[in-house]
């Protein structure tokens, strides 16, 4: 009965607020570490499909004393909103992967501390969105763009679609699968790619025809790629049945890299016609535990020792003049002419209107 | 009465206050015309009717499905009948979470039915309903059962003996005995049913989603807090609409029934046609509660190596998580239980508190706290959650960074389950042996500690367990607050069955095994310790 008592007052205490329970040996486990190695230590808060070579991470340590831990929140959408929601005490130091489609949300929210990084005169002035208060430091782009897996359509003797246009067509009912645009940004680029096409009043019509034609949401790109598009390794696997994708333009290099062994030619191939420029930021973090690591971060990811090593890991092209893009690239990525863009101010302004009419019409 | 009083004030009432308050207010004046907006959008329309559509629909299927169960579990005897008993009930103590995640492992992609026959059913209608009936199939059981077992089968006789039929007879006798057991137990399955979050969001897929589903999408995708603080005020009207409709029906059944002694009733099954009532009780038990959670268990175990531990030993590793998580998602369980512990100390305070208040006192005013104690099962767990984020962030309540957090919002899920059982045992404590200690000389609390502790010393463990159980498996709140470095176990296996992949998708599985056999197991010890079999639940 004695340690029902106890644990009767350690609770009592809790209830009021005082978070030492010696009741439980639970303790207080906050994430200050006492032997002071917090300060050494920088986290990175991104989105799911956030990736980078350990031998880069271990080097920003060597530079910098600062060991990188990446603490994966979600999906683009989900992880900006989670930050956003618990503003001022952060999850972490640094985010990365709000892009184009989501700055607005961001930058009104005050998510960011400004950060003029070191290096960021390298960057192409065509992506600096926010040099007036250099909120967010630009780290990639990437043209979202619809893949197709090559052997379906040699096999059906088909023609892979080129267009928005095509994708609505008879030959190819049932074939695509895209990203929920309500949480994943490769979703909300290639939304936004078909308003930009079709404009404030036809890309509805688009949607309509191109859900009659059978296509499939699901909720990530991961999802999307992996398990349900037939032409990428994972999907194989998983015997998935869409030859369709949205995807990168840069898939399909990535594709020959982890094929065993590598073959000539990509296993897929990009619709050219169907692209969306993404810019992905990151930014110092209202409220960071450890700025001076965060601020160090910032540099690092427009440093070239992590543009290089970008686009194997993420698919993504670099931002700065002067990173060299892998050969794997140059001879297997799609080059996009003429990507669809949406104007900043505009996308701000009909965001979150557009994702709710297309969730209405073609999710629900 | 103070301690439950200020609990709730503080960590229910004022954080969901707030949230609507925020989604609510502009420019500091109320805008109640966004009920008018946001109820008249067609796809929020949607919702409010698959909500209710479904929700009546799993009610109506686990009544058809669980009625012949409770029959079964009241008249007769056969061997392993408290084996079964145990079984039966496991479902319910288990978390939303591993329900969806052993359903996906049935009829998800590359589950069961799909290699047998390639059927895939999730993202349907039926996986949400299957996974609802398998849920609430004990609420049904336990409490038409419990009384079932207690009515006088003579009074059945005695009509047939008058001259009516077997059927007339069970028509005019027993359904009107059982009708208000039945009805409650069907408010009970409704609310939760009505109240779904976790079931739905793994297995309804984009397309269907209840309330709950709904305010966490608005607030966690589309950042759209007036939308979601509207939702929450109408979910928490058709909460107190249900349980005012619960609380009436539990006092009529409090009406004179000739109760006997369970063991007066029950007798081995007779004839071709109770053993058949037997067999298919027994069957649907199989098909239904032992089927998903066996294959869950199949699923966890069939490693990229054949059948093996693969999966278990991934769970040790952050590499394996690729990022996903801080810690090796085997971590998970220490947090759960840690946490779990503590939410459930809480809850016996601040249950057991108010069901001492509610003893005492009686009332207008006692029964309306005591419907506000049953508030949070039904009140979206996502708003507390989330309300918790953006009030508890302020000194001298800076909570935010804090993992009290995590416990506070799991017992407040707790708490009614503690009143639940407590409260019949305290009511049935007669208070002149208290009167009689106090003349005696013994203060209060030895009052408290020598007379009514040694009498609800059982419920206070039945109600133990129940609050450890529910709190594992919290998961609309914890969604919200639980934080990657430190998460729980329905948080990380969520997480993991949302990456690609079979050793995410092997590892949620393996994760939710973890889960079910703890939350097992501690039904299991709360079977044994079981005094009273007519509990509500």
């Amino acid at each position: 009965m004695r340690t029902t008592k106890k644990m009767a007052v350690g609770a009592a205490a809790a209830a009021l607020g005082v978070s030492t329970l010696a009741a439980c040996g639970g303790g207080s486990e906050d994430s200050t570490s006492s032997d002071g190695t917090k300060s050494k230590t920088v986290t990175l808060v991104a989105h799911d499909s956030f990736a980078a070579s350990d031998s880069v991470l271990k080097e920003f340590t060597e530079q910098t004393g600062y060991t990188v831990k990446v603490l994966k929140s979600g999906e683009a959408g989900e992880a900006l909103n989670k930050e956003i929601l618990t503003k001022g005490s952060p999850q972490g130091d640094v985010f990365f992967g709000v892009d184009n489609t989501l700055l607005s949300r961001a930058l009104d929210n005050g998510l960011f501390t400004p950060y003029e990084a070191k290096g960021l005169g390298q960057v192409r002035a065509d992506v600096r969105l926010d040099d007036a208060g250099h909120r967010v430091t630009p780290v990639d782009t990437g043209d979202i763009c619809v893949n197709y897996d090559k052997a379906y359509f040699t096999d059906k003797k088909l023609a892979p679609p080129e267009s928005f246009a095509d994708l609505t067509k008879p030959a190819y009912k049932d074939l695509l699968v895209v990203e929920n645009a309500e949480q994943s940004s490769p979703g909300l680029g290639f939304l936004l790619g078909t308003v930009a096409a079709y404009g404030d009043d036809g890309w509805q019509d688009y949607w309509k025809k191109l859900k009659a034609n059978g296509v499939e949401v699901v909720d990530s790109w991961e999802q999307a790629y992996n398990e349900e598009f037939s032409g990428s390794a994972g999907g194989k696997k998983a015997k998935a049945e869409r030859p369709l994708v949205v995807s990168y333009a840069s898939s399909p290099p990535v594709e020959v890299l982890y094929a065993e062994p590598q073959p000539k030619e990509a296993p897929t191939g990009v619709a050219t016609g169907t692209c969306f420029r993404q810019i992905e930021f990151a930014g110092l973090l209202q409220g960071a535990k450890n700025e001076a690591g965060g601020k160090a971060l910032l540099d690092f990811l427009v440093s070239k020792t992590f543009q290089e090593d970008m686009p194997l890991n993420m698919f993504v092209n670099p931002v700065v003049d002067g990173a060299k893009l892998p050969a794997l690239f140059t001879d297997h990525g799609a080059v996009v002419d003429k990507p669809q863009t949406v104007a900043p101010e505009k996308i701000a302004k009909n965001r979150d209107e557009w994702i709710q009419s297309w969730s209405s019409l073609v999710v629900k | 009465m103070a301690v439950p009083v200020a609990f709730f004030g503080v960590f229910f009432a004022y954080p969901v206050a707030a949230i609507v308050g925020r989604g609510l207010k502009a420019d500091g004046s109320w805008r109640w015309g966004r009920f008018g907006d946001v109820l008249s959008r067609p796809d929020i329309g949607q919702v409010l009717w698959f909500t209710t559509w479904q929700a009546a629909v799993s009610t109506a299927l686990t009544l058809l499905i669980a009625l012949p169960g409770a029959y079964v579990f009241a008249r007769f005897e056969f061997p392993g009948k408290q084996l079964l008993r145990a079984v039966v009930t496991v479902p319910f103590v288990l978390p939303t979470v591993v329900v969806g995640t052993a359903f996906l492992a049935l009829l998800g992609r590359g589950g069961l039915l799909d290699e047998l026959w390639g059927i895939r059913a999730d993202t349907t209608v039926w996986a949400i309903l299957a996974a609802h009936v398998f849920f609430n199939y004990a609420v049904v059981v336990r409490t038409v059962g419990g009384l079932w077992a207690q009515l006088d089968p003579r009074q059945e006789e005695a009509a047939r003996v008058l001259g009516a039929g077997r059927l007339a007879a069970w028509w005019r006798v027993t359904l009107p005995a059982l009708g208000p057991a039945v009805a409650a137990a069907a408010l009970m399955v409704f609310l939760f049913t009505f109240t779904s979050f976790g079931i739905v969001q793994i297995l309804g897929g984009p397309a269907y989603s209840t309330l709950e589903v709904e305010i966490y999408r608005q607030t966690a995708r589309l950042l759209d807090l007036p939308t979601a603080a509207v939702l929450t005020m109408v979910q928490f009207a058709a909460v107190g609409a249900i349980l005012a409709l619960h609380a009436w029906t539990v006092r009529r059944r409090e009406t004179a029934l000739k109760l006997v002694d369970p063991a007066q009733t029950v007798r081995r099954p007779r004839g071709v046609g109770q053993w058949a009532l037997l067999a298919g009780v027994l069957g649907t038990v199989l098909l239904l509660i032992l089927l998903p959670l066996g294959v869950l268990i199949e699923r966890s175990l069939d490693g990229p190596a054949g059948y093996g531990f693969d999966y278990y030993r991934a769970l040790r590793s952050v590499e394996a998580s690729g990022g996903t998580f801080l810690v090796p998602p085997l971590e998970a369980v220490w947090y759960s239980l840690r946490y779990a512990l503590v939410a459930t100390v809480i809850a016996l305070v601040v249950g057991g508190l108010a069901a001492a208040a509610l003893t005492r006192r009686a009332g207008r005013f006692v029964r309306g706290f005591d419907a506000l104690l049953m508030l949070p099962l039904g009140v979206s767990a996502v708003t507390v959650g989330f309300g918790f984020l953006i009030t508890l962030d302020k000194p001298p309540l800076d909570l935010r960074a804090s993992w009290i957090l995590v416990p506070l919002a799991q017992a407040l899920v707790g708490v009614p389950f503690v009143v639940r059982t407590m409260l019949p045992v305290l009511r049935a404590v007669d208070g002149r042996l208290r009167e009689a200690a106090a003349v005696l000389g013994a203060s209060p609390l030895r009052v408290w500690r020598e007379v009514d502790l040694p009498m609800v010393r059982r419920a206070v463990l039945v109600a133990a367990g129940f609050a450890f159980a529910v709190s594992l498996g919290e998961f609309g709140a914890t969604v919200f607050i639980a934080r990657p470095d430190r998460p729980t176990l329905p948080v990380a296996v969520a997480r993991l069955l949302g990456r690609p992949g079979d050793l995410n998708y092997g590892q949620a599985m393996a994760l939710s095994t973890v889960l079910m056999v703890v939350c097992a197991v501690s039904l299991l010890v709360l079977e044994r310790i079981r005094t009273d079999r007519s509990g509500e639940f």
